[in-house]
């Protein structure tokens, strides 16, 4: 008995680690389908992209439409903003990155790289504040940019944040001008 | 196997007899012959589609059937995914554009027409029923989005049994394979009313479709020699929109039984595991009978 | 049960703190771990636990379908299309959760057999039975209020027959159907409260399913024999590991079955008329219910009197609950009931013949075989049994499951085990 006692457990601690081992991966791989059902589905990731009109929006004047169910501003910006966008240094900002998803992720947040290629008056950006996601009100704030209602974030004219709690510039989709009146984003 | 083993058997296999037999349409009593079966790539434990008959059966959609028959499940996009036809995005791109799409409200109000995208359903060809039915002598043409798993025979004692064993599944598409290539001539003596016509595999035969296709009608690409690859034939046609008709209606088939063939692998190594570790705990119980 | 074959000692300062506040590893472990099950429970006894598996499955794809279903009679349809088509593995658990309602009865129907075969209604288990048929009921209407969702033809026909059932009552019939369907027919309304019920009552179940494991727990399993633990040492295993074990191949071995519909032939238990939109002037040619209500749907059609039918219906599963007083034999288990074993056998026939017949159009030869079956199922149960336990005279029982199981591994084959074997307990070896 002694014997069998000693050269047994092996065998089956063995046999045992196997079947838990085939379980647990098992148990795994059903999970994966239904936490994956959770992602955006096919049909949502198809709808990315918008195409807008902007030859009715003039200087000093925006717009705001909707691409994945968020706001997007698009700003006809007069020569005053820009100046004053232009003006600030880059070393001043609470965040100096660009965010601009056109533009490498290390651009610097500087106007150029903030507004539209070639077109500067032109700024388009996801109208959603950093901090919590709320809609920040436009042509408000210390900043001639704009002020979130919910937590008082402010940013400037080329949409940079100024004014915490928000964390990071508004950010820039995906987009181009595919005629001189038509943006398409995402 | 043991005898509470064979009862569970047994009774499992008298329950899938049920289900089969509560699946069956009774058209029986109109007493339409049951369409020929015919052998279909996508088939059996290993099926796939093939993608030239797809593309081909997507033609013939297009040029011939999509005047009436909507699509209105599927959209451009999903022409290029993987599992279909798998035409390419800049293909699904171009033959999305030559396509209307109603959209609006634009910035006045107003709604517009507007090249398609590839994330677009298909238009249907008709507002609404009302209006299909008003352009067809009063028959609604059905959306092809399911039909191929929308339609049936009956397969009659013990053939359901067998197919539940066998996988054979694809009644759908024999009869949609039948009727297309069901118009006969009516035997003397048949009464048909302006507007129908008699199809061998139409339950009643009566059917308000007039022959829909016929030999030479859609141009297939061909061999770099000039040849046709494969017959521009009824028959060939009927085949390939079949096929193009049963991916409509199940985009994810492939998908479907690639993990089905995993799964099945996996189940009967986990459940071999698992009896060899029951019979070594069970072990010491039976040590124990013998010992009292 | 009251002794276990342990009892739970907490290990840590924590878990002693834990335990004299809320007694959770107590419960657990004297449910699911010292329990003392039969040693000589055939595989028969594991649907119990494939059933609980079936009902945790369904509740969990069920939960995730809804997060992608939309209860309108517009939508319905074609969201359960963009589940099949754009969800990321839609179309793998809408799959599982249709087939899953069809394995879930297949299960049910071997539980209720087997407790029919060994007598597992008897006393003292009525309670734990007629929770059982209390489960079985709740369970047919969650499948049925399930199968009107996708809102297909077959959906939608379904609801209209099954609600219609109703207007039989006399005099309060119409009003409870108009107050049923929240209109004059099958409609939205209609559909969104079967959503609503179709997601509270597997909820109900699963409190329904814990009291009947309570109540299992209180008188202890049934066994092949039908004899009483005497002795828990030497009649019982302690249910971890012996039964887990045994449980997890029979549902790994049963999930094998499942595997083979969803992923091979995932419409074969549906209907093709369900991927038809709902069309409310338009009746399918056929209209069949799912198959596991076929039984009763045909006791429904045999009687030609509206009323009489539906009360038919409702008593084939009600003469169920009753079944502990109307089996008046002093021996549980069919092994040791000759002719009570073959009459079991009778009314399993007699159940699947009216199944099939609850899928043949009504007409003819069909009608007059079911009025027979329906006859003989109500006869089983209201005459042949109360009959036969004065008149059946039953072999000799063991002494002991111990005894039982014994004899069998002994193979002598004496007077005690010669039938027995139907009850063997798992082969040695």
């Amino acid at each position: 008995m002694a014997e069998i006692a000693s050269s047994e457990p092996t065998r089956r601690d063995f046999l045992y680690i196997a079947t838990g081992a085939v379980g647990a991966v098992g148990l795994a791989s059903v999970a994966w389908p239904f936490i994956s059902q959770m992602n955006p589905d096919a049909s949502t990731l198809a709808l990315s992209t918008v195409e807008v009109d902007v030859g009715q929006v003039a200087e000093g004047q925006s717009i705001t439409v909707k691409w994945r169910g968020k706001p997007v501003f698009i700003r006809h910006r007069t020569p005053k903003e820009i100046d004053e966008a232009k003006s600030v240094p880059v070393a001043q900002l609470i965040d100096r990155d660009a965010r601009n998803a056109n533009l490498a992720s290390d651009a610097e947040a500087t106007d150029v790289n903030r507004s539209a290629p070639g077109k500067e008056a032109w700024l388009i950006m996801v109208g959603i504040c950093t901090h919590l996601g709320c809609v920040p009100l436009g042509e408000q704030g210390n900043y001639d940019g704009w002020f979130c209602p919910c937590h008082g974030s402010q940013y400037d004219s080329a949409g940079r944040v100024r004014v915490g709690p928000a964390p990071e510039n508004m950010h820039i989709p995906v987009y181009s001008f595919i005629s001189d009146t038509t943006v398409r984003i995402g | 196997m043991s005898k509470p083993g064979l009862l569970i058997a047994g009774v499992v296999a008298a329950m899938v007899a049920l289900a089969g037999a509560a699946s069956v349409p009774a058209h029986a009593a109109e007493g339409a012959p049951k369409p020929p079966r015919e052998s279909w790539s996508f088939s059996g434990p290993f099926g796939t589609y093939d993608r030239a008959q797809l593309q081909r059966g997507f033609k013939v959609y297009r040029e011939v059937c999509s005047s009436c028959h909507g699509l209105g499940l599927v959209a451009f996009r999903n022409l290029a995914e993987p599992g279909g036809p798998e035409f390419s995005e800049a293909q699904v791109k171009a033959l999305a554009a030559t396509y209307q799409i109603h959209d609006g409200p634009n910035d006045a109000g107003d709604m517009f027409d507007r090249p398609g995208r590839p994330a677009d359903r298909f238009p249907l060809p008709f507002p609404n029923e009302q209006a299909a039915r008003a352009s067809n002598g009063g028959a609604f043409p059905p959306d092809f989005s399911l039909l191929a798993k929308a339609r049936t025979f009956e397969r009659g004692f013990p053939w359901f049994l067998i197919d539940a064993v066998t996988q054979y599944q694809e009644q759908g598409p024999d009869y949609i394979h039948g009727i297309i290539n069901g118009y006969v001539p009516a035997p003397a003596g048949f009464e048909l009313q302006p507007g129908q016509h008699y199809n061998e595999y139409f339950p009643g035969h009566r059917i308000a479709m007039p022959k829909p296709i016929n030999d030479g009608q859609v141009e297939y690409p061909k061999l770099p020699n000039g040849q046709p690859q494969v017959p521009e034939t009824v028959d060939q046609y009927s085949r390939d929109v079949t096929a193009f008709m049963m991916w409509a209606a199940e985009p994810h088939l492939e998908a479907r039984k690639q993990m089905g063939f995993k799964v099945m692998v996996f189940l009967i190594v986990f459940a071999g595991l698992l009896y060899f570790t029951k019979k070594k705990i069970w072990a010491k119980a039976h040590d124990e009978e013998a010992k009292a | 049960m009251s002794s276990g074959h342990s009892t739970y000692v907490p290990k840590s300062a924590f878990m002693k703190w834990f335990e004299s506040r809320l007694p959770l590893g107590g419960l657990i472990h004297s449910s699911f771990i010292a329990y003392p099950v039969p040693r000589n429970l055939n595989y028969l006894w594991t649907f119990g636990g494939i059933l609980s598996f079936m009902l945790v499955a369904q509740i969990v794809t069920g939960v995730v379908l809804v997060m992608h279903y939309t209860p309108h009679v517009t939508l319905a349809f074609n969201s359960v299309e963009h589940i099949m088509r754009d969800v990321n593995y839609g179309w793998l658990i809408r799959y599982l959760h249709s087939n899953g309602a069809s394995m879930f009865f297949i299960a049910v129907y071997i539980h209720m057999f087997r407790g029919m075969y060994y007598g597992s209604y008897k006393a003292p288990r009525e309670v734990l039975w007629i929770l059982g048929v209390i489960i079985f009921l709740l369970m047919m209407a969650t499948a049925f209020m399930g199968y009107v969702l996708p809102w297909g033809q077959m959906s939608f026909w379904g609801a209209t027959v099954i609600t219609n059932l109703f207007s039989a009552l006399p005099f309060v019939g119409e009003p409870i159907v108009t107050w049923l369907w929240g209109g004059f027919s099958v409609d939205n309304p209609t559909l969104n409260r079967f959503f609503s019920l179709h997601y509270l009552l597997p909820f109900m179940i699963a409190g329904v399913v814990g009291l009947h494991v309570w109540a299992l727990h209180v008188v202890g399993q049934n066994n092949p024999t039908g004899v009483e633990i005497k002795d828990v040492r030497k009649d019982t295993v302690p249910f971890t590991p012996y039964a887990t074990i045994k449980d997890g191949f029979g549902i790994v071995c049963f999930m094998l079955l499942f595997a083979w519909f969803v992923f091979y032939q995932p419409n074969y238990m549906g209907h093709a008329d369900n991927y038809i939109p709902a069309n409310p002037l338009v009746t399918p040619a056929h209209i069949v219910p799912e198959w596991y209500f076929l039984p009763f749907y045909a006791i429904l059609r045999s009687i030609p009197d509206k009323l009489g039918g539906v009360l038919a219906m409702f008593g084939a599963i009600a003469v169920l609950a009753f079944l502990p007083w109307l089996d008046t034999s002093k021996v549980r288990s069919a092994v040791y009931r000759p002719i009570y074993r073959q009459l079991f056998w009778v009314l399993v026939l007699v159940s699947i013949g009216l199944g099939y017949l609850g899928a043949m159009p009504p007409e003819g030869g069909y009608v007059i075989a079911s009025r027979l079956l329906t006859a003989y199922y109500f006869i089983h149960f209201l005459v042949l049994l109360p009959l036969l336990g004065l008149i059946e005279k039953p072999k000799a029982l063991p002494n002991s499951i111990a005894d039982a199981v014994l004899t069998k591994h002994a193979g002598a084959g004496g007077a005690v085990v010669a039938q027995g074997a139907v009850s063997a307990p798992n082969t040695k070896g």
